[in-house]
């Protein structure tokens, strides 16, 4: 076992290298001068060019790009354009506050999207699982945006139980991870019925009958252990669109995270935090699914010697 | 003379036998209740997409400011906006826009996908390898994260949100038709056309494209719902449409300020996008089961 996560963890490099330099060079093809939009509007022509020799941005791209490894390496990410302020130190403000929102969104949708998705499966073609169903399809198609929204409206303005925006107390978490869990959630009911589904009309779920099991413990003890295995890789992977939306729910409820900031720097074209957040969102999203990967090994033997 | 006959008479029996197929699948398609009914409402999305502009109960650009941001009532279903302007008649010809990002995006990324797909799959060695490599670069991106940062790159505007769609769409269409193709290279009759000299671009476009169309049309309408909703997120976020467009995105961008005074300005475009995007799902659900039963989950 650890012999495969090391061969796992080995092969990541090249793709990291290659994501690194992708990200470079994207940011290289925003249009406009990073170096006259540092020095302000009423810099001269030769004040533009000295910053620029000293941002380095006047050398060859690739020695760009290796002196930009370099630093990265010594966990030097740059200076924001915008207040000046070193990338790391912005991201030492932000990076809990998304952390918590994450693992408070994916954590609500894994426990309500298995327990329907159970309850589906058991009440297969009755109405629960309908609703089930139904809960489902309506998570995936929902903007994230707009049931924050709503939500905002419902819950803010009409019944003020929730604020509106910001972080002071817990409840200000309470919104944002409803609207950012949703679609997970419905992700999770569906898998782990289907799952479910199959793995009940399995030969060692009619053995565990046969010795006259409860259905409870059937479920709970045999069969939802193996459709775990599924579940789990589909919450791994919808640990990308967890990502992407918490851009645009951090967005919609003023929430000081890391999705907001991207959007924030975007606009005021804040090239290094930008460069920074791209690379960041990129390695939390390898790391989730090299994780994914490894447990998925764990569970199931046969990937593992492949 | 006769060859022609001959001809003629394989294309008959080819069709009927085609239409047959056709109508089995349909029969099928039709027990999906769920499926039916969200066909029934795509319809109808259609014929506001193509006669949106003709059909709008008020003119969607015309300024009213005896009437501003008035509730929804009998004379404005929807309501009006900021500027009085009927909001259930920007909707109409909005849906253009938020359809057509949607579709547009997805389309172009299934071709690109699709062709290096097949040349990935059917040539194998280093032309495979090159492609997937890329292909792995960029999923090593959340899909909304590499959109961000392509309209950050190209600027923003619709026509960039499509680009942006495409591009993050583009390497699983790819990797879906690799694995087809993969499969269908080898099997028998493809053997023999390679045996009896045949070029490797006849093929690929005459035999092992064909067999993977229905995964394709599949795969396409799984995915246009989540097209619309990442073009309609990027104008939220006031990097796609221009925030006086009536597409839905950008109108519920726009109407952001207005929560408390004016709910509906908020409901409605965001209704619209929910609605469009359920019926596509079910819709696609519903002709998965029926075209790509092994899938079904």
């Amino acid at each position: 076992m650890g012999r495969y996560i090391i061969k796992r963890i080995i092969g990541l490099i090249p793709l990291l290298l290659a994501v690194s330099f992708l990200i470079f060079i994207f940011i290289h093809l925003i249009p406009g001068d990073p170096a006259r939009l540092m020095a302000g509007k009423d810099a001269t022509n030769d004040e533009v060019e000295a910053l620029r020799t000293y941002l380095g941005l006047d050398k060859p791209i690739l020695e760009q790009y290796f002196i930009y490894m370099k630093e990265l390496f010594q966990g030097d990410l740059g200076h924001s354009l915008r207040s000046n302020a070193p990338v790391t130190q912005l991201f030492g403000e932000r990076f809990l506050p998304s952390l918590q929102l994450s693992i408070l969104s994916i954590g609500w949708a894994m426990l309500i999207g298995i327990l329907l998705g159970v309850i589906s499966a058991v009440f297969r073609g009755r109405w629960p699982d309908y609703f089930g169903t139904i809960t489902a399809i309506s998570g995936i198609s929902v903007p994230n945006f707009w049931l924050g929204l709503v939500m905002i409206q419902l819950f803010a303005v009409q019944f003020n139980i929730f604020p509106a925006g910001g972080i002071e107390t817990w409840k200000g978490y309470v919104l944002p991870s409803f609207a950012l869990g949703a679609g997970i959630m419905a992700m999770i009911t569906r898998f782990t019925r289907s799952s479910l589904v199959q793995t009940l009309q399995e030969d060692f779920i009619r053995t565990a009958r046969s010795r006259g099991l409860g259905e409870r413990a059937i479920i709970f003890g045999h069969a939802l252990k193996k459709s775990m295995i599924t579940v789990l890789t589909i919450a791994g992977l919808q640990f990308g669109f967890l990502l992407g939306g918490s851009i645009v729910v951090e967005t919609v409820f003023s929430f000081p995270g890391m999705g907001r900031l991207l959007i924030d720097s975007i606009q005021f074209r804040d090239y290094p935090v930008v460069q920074s957040l791209l690379l960041i969102f990129s390695l939390e999203f390898i790391l989730v699914n090299l994780i994914v990967d490894i447990l998925y090994g764990f569970f199931n033997p046969k990937i593992r010697y492949n | 003379m006769s060859e022609t006959q001959i001809t003629t008479d394989q294309t008959q029996f080819v069709e009927t036998k085609q239409d047959s197929n056709f109508k089995r699948l349909l029969r099928s398609f039709k027990k999906n209740k769920l499926a039916l009914y969200s066909l029934y409402v795509i319809i109808l999305l259609l014929l506001i997409v193509i006669f949106g502009p003709w059909i709008t109960p008020y003119d969607p650009q015309e300024a009213n400011y005896d009437s501003i941001l008035e509730a929804p009532s009998w004379q404005h279903l929807a309501g009006t906006d900021e500027f009085g302007k009927d909001v259930l008649s920007r909707l109409i010809v909005g849906a253009r826009l938020s359809l057509g990002v949607g579709v547009s995006a997805v389309l172009l990324g299934a071709v690109a996908g699709t062709i290096l797909g097949l040349i990935s799959g059917f040539f194998g060695k280093w032309v495979d390898r090159v492609i997937m490599r890329i292909c792995d670069i960029l999923f090593a991106f959340p899909d909304l994260v590499l959109a961000i940062a392509m309209v950050a790159i190209l600027g923003p505007g619709m026509k960039n949100v499509i680009i942006a769609i495409a591009f993050f769409s583009t390497p699983s269409f790819a990797r879906i038709v690799r694995g087809e193709t993969l499969e269908i290279k080898e099997r028998l009759f493809i053997e023999a056309e390679r045996s009896i000299g045949a070029k490797k671009s006849r093929i690929i476009l005459r035999h092992v494209f064909p067999q993977t169309i229905s995964t394709i049309i599949v795969y396409i309408t799984m995915n246009i719902g989540g097209a619309i909703i990442s073009a309609a997120s990027l104008s939220f976020l006031g990097l796609g449409a221009s925030p006086s467009s009536p597409e839905w995105g950008a109108m519920l961008s726009a109407s952001r300020d207005y929560i408390g005074h004016a709910f509906h300005l908020i409901f409605f475009p965001g209704l619209a996008v929910f609605i469009t995007v359920l019926v596509l799902n079910l819709f696609g659900d519903g002709l998965r089961d029926v075209l790509d039963p092994k899938t079904r989950d």
